[in-house]
């Protein structure tokens, strides 16, 4: 890597010369943390992934013996099915929620430093925390449910978490309530940030609040928009605590996520092999989603 | 305590803005739920909340679950409450928020102020590696720790949150340097200013948003983290949420849920105390440029 | 200046990092690694502490709960690759074994050959604490997992006696059931269903059965008549749980059964610590008996200690001490009386414990004698977690309503084969 630096040219002494390879310098010890953290263990789990290995890594190699099982267990279908589900759901609606909160928050609305940390307190906890508050809430003999019914609302029904087709919806609320506030908060700190000049101007014009959301405000949120999505998606594809504290993949195994199948496999079940191909699949799914996106970004900003 | 937009040009009819608060309110309500459930268990003895009761006010209000919580509780095989894990989780997460900051805010210097070929991609390889499932690095991550002999402390803990936790920090000041004017960073560089002084003097005091973000943001996450703290720091090195976990989580023994929400309570307050506390910097911080994407 | 402030912050985490190294005593001391952690159980294991404090070792406490001990297995695997495994490790069933085969395990022979552990447990016990006939853990105690537990004043109200078959207990549940209480108390886990359907197994094929389904993995006995008949039987009961069953954790269901909303609960021996801290006695406000159809017969998972290779020789006598004070009749009776297990020794006086703790002592002595004392499926005890897994996912699948009997068997060769 040549260095592009000015400096370089216009002196050749040791104090110079330090000066531009300082900032490689500077950054070498976090690149090398990451090629070997991080990318040096992609590789690890890569190579396990056609290896035998069950209760500690093996180094014997299985061909893709490992990835035939894997397809062919029905939880992993589950899984993957249950993370597009849960992802597409929790991404959009967050992203709707926190924009609208944000919005309406930026009306000058009077105890807005009141309103504002209880939307934003539940990204401070996780779910080894609210998981058995939760679990009691979605459940209609102690919960919700069985409250309404007290309060004389006797038609009301909410019983999700134990159907096998609901329940991967009622992970989605806790995981919305988790987080949007957090994008809330994005997008109100994206809405302070736009210039109110042009909005007066517009409305001279004679726009209405709608036509200057939709024309004005909106796309410039776009970055917040884009910077949602990263956070988003990257919760949305670790999400396990969550899992496991409301559900435990349960009923039956209709709440399987992939973070939580690749734990199973690996290490409840002493199928490191299979737990290492599924890590493999994950991480290739999530290349295809971010590195256009990264790719876009990035070759923008130049 | 609205932040800066003191003029709106956006106005609305009473109609609009009862609307608005009532959609607020609901919301707040919501949100606040199991946080309210939480307390309202903790201040009730057992037999309230096995014989039904469990979403109703106490009618016998009591601290005693908070008490044994803290102090007394069975952890391990001694009654020490999580008094002592408190501690660990402080040592652990206040050097490690710090050093990926840290490290965080000198890659963000670097990457925008010093473009150099190449900057860009180890740009993307650092953000893609926030993505990485933590569940795939336990087995070679102990390998390591064993070898460089910090397997089971504190030390080796902070290492693991450092080092995973440098891409997030990375793209928070990235983010926001790539706003910071350029112009200045060259004219200091035409007075003589080298590498360092021009972080210490222009880029660091201009960064007081960003570090809020960053600083919040890690210590969420590395205070909340489960998986590492138990898989690399249990016994007597072990943070607040693996003690919690032992507290909550016990498979076949008895189960008393008041103490396990106080201790829950207890276990969250820092993180609760930061984001109630430094809310607001948050917001502006975000607002100062890291959404600028 | 924060260049050398970053390479001075890094020197100093790896400079006392090898301090920390160093000062780990060389005193005498034994590190446990244990999921044992609610009030109870960890109180119970104090005294083994105690114990060994009186001899002067120390006792360093490694508590990881959850997810009955998988997460314990996680962190003894990061250990264990890190080159720093703990010297003592509570173990169940086929983790022993597994570990034992990977030659981490350290030999107990000695003591055991001289503490004549080979008269005094149980063969089926013996099975998990030997490989290769050699002893490599201490059995602390025998949790048998076919009981009923019952609300005697609700048998009383109902006019319901004891059911001694299959039938008997379908008509208590049934009567139960119309008269407006929850028959079964019931948590839809995995691990309950499987809890459940495990005695069920066994009252529908017997012994037999159940050593070639469970242990042998025959396909024939998987995908076979029986196996169609335990399924078909499954879901009679789903019939009689409440419609709120699903993800309620265990000690809820008991207390169903305690404040007199449900007749009857299927679970371990670790149930009657509910019952016995709600203020209920063995035998009168609470009844227990063995899951009808599977009399005679006894499945148990069992708690033990595997000591790992260590090379400290002060190490290796702690671990001894601790093996010895585990298989003592004194930890023995003061542990399981808490735990509501039995002691892993069939040599031991009973009048410490209730009825429903004499009376599983006495089951688990005369299914040993019988050969009719079994690992239990549920609870990794007869096959590698793996398959045991495998079968978690077509039971509770069943139990939900996912598969009919007949499907759900198929399902279990599938599962099995996919899992070896």
């Amino acid at each position: 890597m040549a260095a592009t630096d000015p400096m370089l040219d216009s002196g050749a002494d040791f104090r110079t010369r330090l000066q531009a390879w300082l900032p490689k310098i500077v950054l070498a010890p976090s690149f090398a943390v990451m090629v070997i953290f991080v990318y040096g263990f992609i590789a690890f789990t890569l190579y396990l992934s056609f290896t035998d290995s069950r209760m500690l890594p093996s180094y014997d190699l299985v061909g893709w013996q490992n990835y035939e099982r894997l397809f062919r267990v029905r939880q992993w279908d589950t899984a993957i099915i249950n993370l597009g589900i849960f992802a597409g759901l929790y991404i959009v609606i967050s992203t709707i929620i926190g924009l609208f909160l944000a919005i309406f928050l930026d009306q000058k609305i009077r105890g807005e430093g009141f309103l504002r940390p209880i939307f934003l307190y539940p990204m401070a906890l996780s779910f080894i925390v609210t998981g058995t508050a939760w679990k009691w809430i979605l459940d209609p003999a102690i919960g919700l449910e069985v409250t309404m019914h007290r309060w004389g609302w006797e038609s009301f029904q909410f019983d999700w978490i134990k159907d096998s087709d609901m329940a991967i919806y009622t992970i989605v609320i806790a995981a919305v309530w988790q987080s949007s506030g957090f994008v809330m908060a994005m997008f109100l700190a994206g809405l302070r940030g736009i210039d109110n000049e042009i909005l007066k101007a517009a409305q001279m014009d004679g726009a209405s609040n709608f036509q200057m959301y939709r024309r004005i405000i909106l796309p410039q949120l776009r970055p917040a928009f884009l910077s949602a999505f990263v956070i988003l998606s990257h919760l949305a594809i670790k999400s396990y605590d969550l899992v496991v504290a409301m559900t435990d993949g349960g009923p039956g195994t209709s709440t399987w996520l992939p973070a939580l199948f690749m734990y199973e496999y690996t290490f409840t079940r002493n199928q490191m092999g299979i737990g290492a191909s599924s890590a493999v699949i994950m991480l290739m799914t999530i290349a295809a989603i971010m590195v256009p996106y990264l790719y876009a970004e990035l070759k923008e900003q130049k | 305590m609205a932040v800066a937009s003191s003029d709106t040009a956006i106005r609305s009819s009473n109609v609009t803005r009862t609307f608005i608060y009532l959609f607020l309110l609901l919301f707040a309500l919501f949100y606040l739920m199991p946080l309210v459930i939480m307390v309202l268990n903790s201040l009730k003895p057992l037999s309230e909340i096995t014989s039904g009761g469990m979403i109703a006010m106490p009618r016998e209000w009591t601290i005693e679950p908070w008490l044994s919580a803290w102090s007394t509780a069975q952890i391990g095989v001694e009654p020490t409450g999580l008094r002592p894990y408190f501690i660990n989780s402080i040592a652990m997460a206040v050097p490690a928020v710090a050093i990926s900051t840290v490290a965080g805010a000198l890659n963000g210097y670097v990457l925008t102020k010093w473009h150099f070929r190449g900057a860009t991609w180890i740009f993307g390889l650092l953000l893609f590696s926030c993505f990485i499932p933590f569940q795939i690095v336990l087995i070679p991550m102990a390998r390591i720790l064993g070898l460089l002999e910090i397997a089971g402390t504190t030390y080796g803990l902070i290492l693991v949150h450092v080092v995973y936790g440098i891409g997030f920090s990375t793209l928070y000041f990235r983010n926001y340097y790539a706003a910071f004017p350029t112009e200045l960073v060259r004219a200091a560089q035409i007075d003589g200013a080298g590498f360092f002084q021009i972080f210490w003097r222009i880029m660091l005091p201009s960064s007081g948003p960003i570090i809020a973000v960053c600083c919040i943001w890690q210590f969420t996450n590395i205070w909340n983290d489960f998986l590492f703290g138990a898989s690399f720091a249990s016994g007597d090195a072990a943070p607040m949420t693996v003690a919690l976990n032992n507290l909550v989580n016990s498979s076949t023994g008895e189960r008393p849920y008041n103490v396990h929400f106080a201790g829950a309570i207890m276990a969250a307050g820092p993180t609760l105390l930061v984001y109630i506390v430094a809310g607001r910097y948050f917001v502006r911080g975000l607002m100062a440029g890291s959404v600028k994407g | 200046m924060t260049l050398m402030k970053k390479v001075y912050t890094g020197a100093a985490v790896l400079a006392l990092s090898t301090t920390a190294i160093s000062s780990v005593a060389s005193a005498q001391e034994v590190e446990v690694l244990h999921w044992w952690t609610s009030g109870g159980e960890a109180a119970a294991l104090n005294v083994l502490r105690e114990d060994l404090a009186g001899g002067g070792i120390g006792w360093t406490d490694m508590p990881v709960a959850g997810g009955g001990g998988s997460d314990a297995m996680t962190v003894l695997r990061a250990r264990v690759t890190a080159g720093d495994p703990p010297t003592a490790v509570q173990m169940l069933g086929f983790a022993i074994q597994d570990w034992a085969a990977e030659g981490a395990l350290a030999d107990l022979n000695a003591l055991a050959e001289e503490q004549n552990w080979n008269e005094v447990v149980p063969e089926a016990l013996q099975r998990f604490s030997t490989y290769e006939g050699n002893w490599v853990a201490a059995p602390v105690n025998v949790h048998s997992t076919n009981w009923v537990w019952a609300n005697t004043a609700l048998m009383e109200e109902l006019g319901i006696e004891q059911p001694e078959t299959w039938e008997d207990f379908v008509a208590a549940l049934q009567t139960a059931q119309d008269a407006g209480y929850t028959a079964l108390a019931h948590g839809g886990q995995a691990w309950q269903d499987a809890t459940v359907f495990d005695s069920i197994a066994m009252g529908a094929g017997g012994p037999e059965f159940y050593q070639a389904a469970f242990v042998d993995l025959d396909p024939d006995a998987l995908g076979g008549a029986e196996m169609v008949e335990a399924f078909n039987r499954m879901a009679t009961l789903r019939g009689f749980v409440d419609d709120n069953f699903s993800g309620r954790d265990w000690n809820l269901a008991s207390a169903m059964v305690i404040n007199g909303e449900a007749l009857f609960q299927i679970m371990g021996d670790w149930a009657k610590g509910e019952f016995v801290n709600a203020g209920l006695t063995a035998g009168e406000e609470f009844q227990c008996f063995r899951v009808p159809g599977s009399e005679g017969t006894v499945t148990f998972n069992s708690d033990q200690f595997a000591m790992f290779n260590v090379d400290d020789e002060g190490d290796q006598a702690s671990q001894v001490a601790m093996a010895s004070a585990v298989m003592s009749p004194e930890f023995q009776i003061a542990f399981n009386v808490v735990k509501g297990s039995a002691p892993a020794r069939t040599d031991i006086d009973a009048s410490a414990f209730d009825a429903c703790g004499q009376a599983a002592m006495a089951d688990l002595a005369a299914a040993g004698e019988a050969g009719t004392l079994f690992g239990s499926m549920a609870h990794g005890h007869a096959n590698p977690p793996s398959i045991q897994n495998a079968m978690y996912d077509v039971i509770t699948a069943h139990f939900n309503g996912e598969f009919d009997a007949e499907t759900a068997a198929a399902e279990m060769v599938t599962a099995v084969e996919l899992a070896q």
